[in-house]
């Protein structure tokens, strides 16, 4: 199992490094000019090519990529030039390792950036998590149980409609009427879980609840199927046949079974919303990641995409990692032999 | 629940064979001429480590030099239980797997180590009919579709000519040709394993390698099937490799048959040799532990030669002989040498260092006191102690 | 009809029905089955895919309890009809007085639970007994149904069991509480032929030692004549014929019967003579055909006066041999069409013996 997971992060380190390369690739491959959109609105080709030095934009791509691959292992400078440095060292950023880029736009250094903005994505993300896992376990094991019948129609209907209505509608719907309107929970905001854990919850606790109505849609339904494939399975009726209450039956032997597949689609998506809530953090005016690869998307923002990528990747390269050892856990038949 | 069988009736369904004594099914013709030569065939599975750095630690020796030759227009069955191999070697031959080493000569070509792209055209000549008609047809392809496949692939003939002879085959194995459209799933697990045959056929092979063809049909449509497959191999003079794990449906489809363990063949012989006089141990406990029908007569089970524990595992199977853990017979030499298998008659080779010395298992499947004159012949010296001797448990003077 | 004494009787099938109700209609699984089955002594039974001898062993345990399954007759076991008991009654009765083994032991275990995990619920399950005693227990039941190194064993996982070890587990754990009744769903179609034959010994022993009432279900007449006393061929949801495993498969009385026969090949049998099938497909249970189910696959019909076949189901009636053997079938001389036209081409060896 070590071994394995040894192996595994080699891998993932090898798949990161290949992914920055070719993020920057695709950057400048597109009509983008990140140096015209920084020098302003009257910009004559010398200043231009003057932005574009100092940007470090001037160099091949593969440089370029060596000199982030430093960074982040040794820390760089901005501008990278040994004259100014040594005549001017106040217009020098140093940025120190694991340096992921410093950003023209935002002024930062990336790293500085992404740890500004992650942990509301993080908080988010989890609130939402086990909203929805919760949630759609609960009910997609009641629709199993009652299968056919009114309830679990309905239950498959509803999960449906939230589904279908775009987040940003859920969203708005709530934030005007749940908090607004009724006034049931304070104006979402994001206070800090050091700050004060209610706070935190509560403020989050509306876009959480617009990504986690999205999500618990799927797993109503697949908890659902699952939990019918598990119910009719050969071992199942062993079960009843050696005498089992019903009761037993569905927590030990049903549930375990129906629920492997779950921890593969949940560790995914949890990963995935860990790179931030685009729709919803714009709703409901939070400034995660989300926001932040909005921003840096529309202002050609180089440093910011390939921070991103790489966190990005990075978590869903550990979910990953994590689903599969989950996975030996969970069945024997992945752990021995 | 799970054998109700909900699929309407059958009306519009031809009563299939119409039981015609025919000529009787092909014996053993010595002179024939091979259609198929293995000789010495390997596949090994490789195993892996599973450590940092996946390297092969082993291999499954899933097939480990298997030499037989099938006639012209005849067949050759392959018995043995599950991961002895068989099913493996015949999907060596049809070219599914690569084989590791060995040779495998259609029609006096090799074929072995050819390209798939060479192998092309020689799968005009060998097809495969599988197990499992459910999964082995396409449910989303018309029957149409699925039997003019082959035709279309080969480009054999041309297009406005493909329906008619698609309806053609699809006489040949009974079903009715208007069903051209129908999908798999209309279709009873017997009439799709005729699906499966019609599709085998046409392209008009020389050889099919049939893969437990009827092993997952009812008893009653088994015998329809095998008939089928008997009437088609006397029409078009095809040659059977069968595999299959049931020994009466081997023994009745099968003028040769080559019993397999562990990857090796332990004994080949004619039919009436191989289930009269077999000298092999592992043959000898496999038709021991056939159920008799006849034995209700006297009720009760009757004496078989019982084996101890399970098959060992490929990956590292006994030295010398691989059958000696289970065999009451093992001596000292059967750890140290493997057995070569060895010509002890006309067209019966046996790998036992002790062949011809076990005598013949007990055949019959009656007790002798209980009934007298017939089965397996008693003339061979020493049947009677040797009955004992297996039937005791001792193990026989070698 | 029965073949049994009433003083020794375990199990008691009178008239049971298992009807499944379906969109396009009645699915008669089960359609009128009586059987009686004595203590220590072994039901073969009998049929295709379809003939609705799961369903009837199935309905036996109460396993259609939380279906849509309609069930009706009588199901008594010692005496106490099993259809009357209400579901938590008949949760105690399973495991307990009547245990079952099924096909294939591989699907039939749960794949995350060890083995001993698995054997000792059935013990924990009907006992009031710790962890302890029950894994103790476990070690014990797997030693006696011939697992080596039981107490090592015990804590693998199915997987880790090669197939005949597994079914010999299953055996093991339907075993656990010394059930009167054991019913084996086609314990060794899924088993190789060496395996088979370990496990039918297996079976047989501890049914000597148990005194278990066993029904094995299969479609091998071979297995049936060697390890059953009695024997029920089920046809459409019907016993088609029913009677001593001796008298059935000596002097088989119903066309159905005989096409079993003859539809295998025999391991001594003539290599030149054809298998003769039976002709057609097993009926749709939807709509199963008027008069005798068997009728439109059924060679020997025109030798049955009128249209008796196409119109009247015709009932199980005392065979010609006489004694408890009962066949469904209007021949009025079934033994003599044996005799004459089954016979020589089933076992010809045995034609000129036959008086």
């Amino acid at each position: 199992m070590f071994a394995y997971i040894v192996r595994r992060t080699i891998s993932g380190l090898v798949l990161l490094v290949v992914m920055t390369l070719v993020t920057m690739m695709l950057f400048f491959s597109g009509p983008l000019h990140p140096e015209r959109h920084a020098c302003g609105k009257i910009c004559s080709p010398a200043q231009i090519a003057v932005t574009k030095k100092a940007f470090g934009y001037d160099k091949p791509v593969l440089v370029q990529w060596g000199q982030f691959m430093q960074g982040i292992v040794k820390g760089r400078n901005f501008p990278e030039d040994k004259k100014l440095e040594k005549d001017h060292p106040e217009l020098v950023v140093h940025c120190t390792a694991p340096c992921l880029g410093y950003s023209k736009y935002f002024t930062q250094n990336v790293t500085t950036l992404i740890k500004t903005s992650f942990p509301i994505s993080l908080s988010l993300a989890i609130v939402a998590f086990i909203l929805w896992i919760t949630g759609g376990v609960l009910f997609g094991v009641i629709a199993a149980l009652r299968k056919g019948t009114i309830i679990d129609r309905g239950i498959v209907g509803i999960s449906l409609i939230f589904y279908a209505f775009p987040t940003f509608f859920i969203g708005l719907f709530l934030y005007k009427f749940v908090s607004i309107k009724w006034q049931l929970v304070p104006t979402p905001e994001y206070i800090p879980f050091s700050q004060n854990p209610w706070s935190w919850l509560t403020g989050l606790i509306l876009p959480a609840l617009t990504l986690a109505l999205f999500f618990m849609a799927g797993y109503v339904r697949m908890t659902r199927a699952f939990v019918l494939e598990s119910m009719s399975e050969d071992y199942i009726r062993t079960a009843k046949a050696k005498g089992l209450p019903a009761r037993r039956i569905l927590t030990k032997h049903t549930m375990r079974a129906a629920f492997t597949p779950l921890v593969t689609m949940a560790g995914l998506d949890l990963a995935g919303l860990l790179g931030g809530a685009i729709i919803t953090e714009t709703v409901f005016n939070f400034n995660g990641l989300g926001g932040l690869a909005v921003a840096a998307a529309t202002n050609n923002d180089l440093p910011i995409l390939v921070g991103l990528v790489i966190v990005l990747a990075s978590f869903v390269i550990l979910a990953n990692i994590i689903v599969d050892v989950l996975y030996a856990v969970i069945d024997p038949r992945v752990r021995v032999g | 629940m799970t054998d109700i069988n909900l699929t309407p009736a059958s009306e519009d369904i031809p009563d299939v064979p119409e039981v015609v004594v025919g000529a009787p099914p092909p014996q053993l013709d010595p002179s024939a001429k091979p259609i198929l030569e293995v000789d010495d065939l390997k596949m090994y599975f490789p195993v892996k480590s599973g450590g940092i750095i996946n390297r092969t630690v082993g291999h499954v020796q899933a097939v480990d030099g298997v030499s037989f030759q099938v006639p012209e227009g005849s067949s050759l069955g392959l018995v043995g239980e599950s991961g002895c191999g068989k099913s493996t070697t015949g999907r060596l031959i049809t070219r599914l797997y690569d084989p590791t080493g060995g040779s495998i000569k259609f029609d006096g070509k090799e074929i072995a180590n050819i390209s798939q792209r060479q192998m092309l055209p020689m799968r005009r000549d060998i097809q495969m009919i599988f197990q499992d008609p459910a999964t082995s047809l396409n449910p989303r392809h018309s029957v149409g579709a699925i039997i003019s496949a082959p035709l279309k692939i080969h480009n054999v003939l041309p297009d406005n000519k493909i329906k008619a002879r698609v309806e053609e085959l699809l006489e040949i194995v009974g079903l009715n040709p208007e069903h051209y459209n129908r999908y798999p799933h209309e279709f009873s697990g017997g009439q799709r394993q005729r699906i499966g045959i019609a599709r085998a056929l046409t392209l008009q092979p020389k050889l099919l390698v049939a893969d437990e063809p009827v092993s997952a049909l009812d008893v009653s449509i088994q015998a329809q099937v095998i008939n089928l497959l008997q009437d088609l191999q006397r029409e078009f003079n095809i040659a059977f490799l069968f595999i299959a794990h049931d020994l009466a449906i081997v023994r009745h489809f099968c003028p040769e048959i080559a019993v397999m363990y562990l990857g090796k063949i332990v004994e080949i012989a004619d039919r009436e040799t191989l289930y009269g006089r077999p000298h092999h141990p592992y043959t000898q406990a496999l038709l021991s532990a056939v159920p008799d029908v006849k034995q209700a007569q006297i009720g009760g089970r009757r004496e078989r030669i019982r084996l101890k524990g399970d098959v060992p595992s490929p990956i590292n199977p006994p030295s010398g002989c691989r059958f000696r853990t289970r065999c009451q017979f093992a001596q000292e030499i059967c750890s140290r040498v493997e057995p070569p298998l060895l010509q002890i008659g006309p067209r019966h080779k046996v790998a036992c260092h002790f062949a011809g010395e076990l005598g013949a298992h007990p055949a019959e499947p009656i007790p002798q006191s209980a009934n007298g004159g017939e089965g397996a012949p008693a003339n061979q010296p020493g049947f009677e102690d040797h009955w004992l001797n297996l039937s005791t448990g001792q193990t026989a003077s070698a | 009809m029965t073949t049994t004494t009433n003083a020794d009787v375990l199990l008691s099938v009178r008239d049971l029905k298992v009807h499944f109700p379906t969109m396009d209609g009645i699915v008669k699984a089960t359609d009128g089955l009586s059987f009686d089955l004595a203590k220590g002594t072994t039901l073969g039974i009998v049929g295709e895919s379809g003939s609705g001898k799961s369903v009837s062993s199935s309905a036996i345990l109460g396993l259609h309890r939380g279906t849509n399954a309609i069930v009706s007759g009588e199901i008594l076991l010692d005496g106490e009809d099993l259809l009357q008991l209400n579901d938590e009654q008949m949760r105690r009765r399973r495991g307990q007085d009547v245990a079952m083994i099924f096909q294939d032991p591989l699907s039939a275990m749960h794949p995350y639970y060890t083995v001993g995990n698995q054997i000792g619920e059935a013990y924990l399950v009907h006992n009031d007994v710790s962890k302890k005693a029950a894994r103790t227990r476990s070690i014990e039941m797997l030693d006696r149904v011939g697992i080596p190194q039981p107490d090592r064993r015990v804590d693998d996982y199915p997987h880790q069991f090669s197939g005949g070890m597994r079914q010999r587990a299953m055996i093991a754990m339907a075993l656990m509480n010394d059930p009167g009744l054991l019913i084996a769903d086609e314990p060794t179609t899924a088993l190789d032929v060496t395996v088979q034959a370990q496990i039918l010994d297996l079976l047989q022993d501890l049914q000597r030692e148990f005194n278990s009432a066993i029904i094995i279900i299969t479609h091998d007449l071979g297995v049936v004549a060697e390890m059953a006393d009695d024997v029920l061929v089920m046809y459409a949801g019907r016993a088609v014929e029913y009677g001593p495993c001796k008298e059935i498969l000596t002097h088989p009385e119903m066309p159905y019967t005989w096409g079993l026969l003859s539809s295998v090949p025999d391991v001594q049998g003539d290599t030149d003579a054809r298998l003769i099938p039976i002709p057609g497909s097993p009926p749709s249970l939807l709509s199963p055909p008027k008069g005798c189910a068997f009728h439109p696959r059924c060679v020997h019909r025109d030798k049955v006066p009128g249209d008796l076949c196409f119109t009247e189901l015709p009932d199980l009636t005392p065979a010609r041999s006489g004694g408890s053997h009962v066949k469904r079938c209007h021949l009025p001389n079934p033994d003599e069409v044996y005799r004459v036209e089954v016979l020589p081409e089933i076992a010809p060896d045995l034609v000129e013996e036959t008086p």
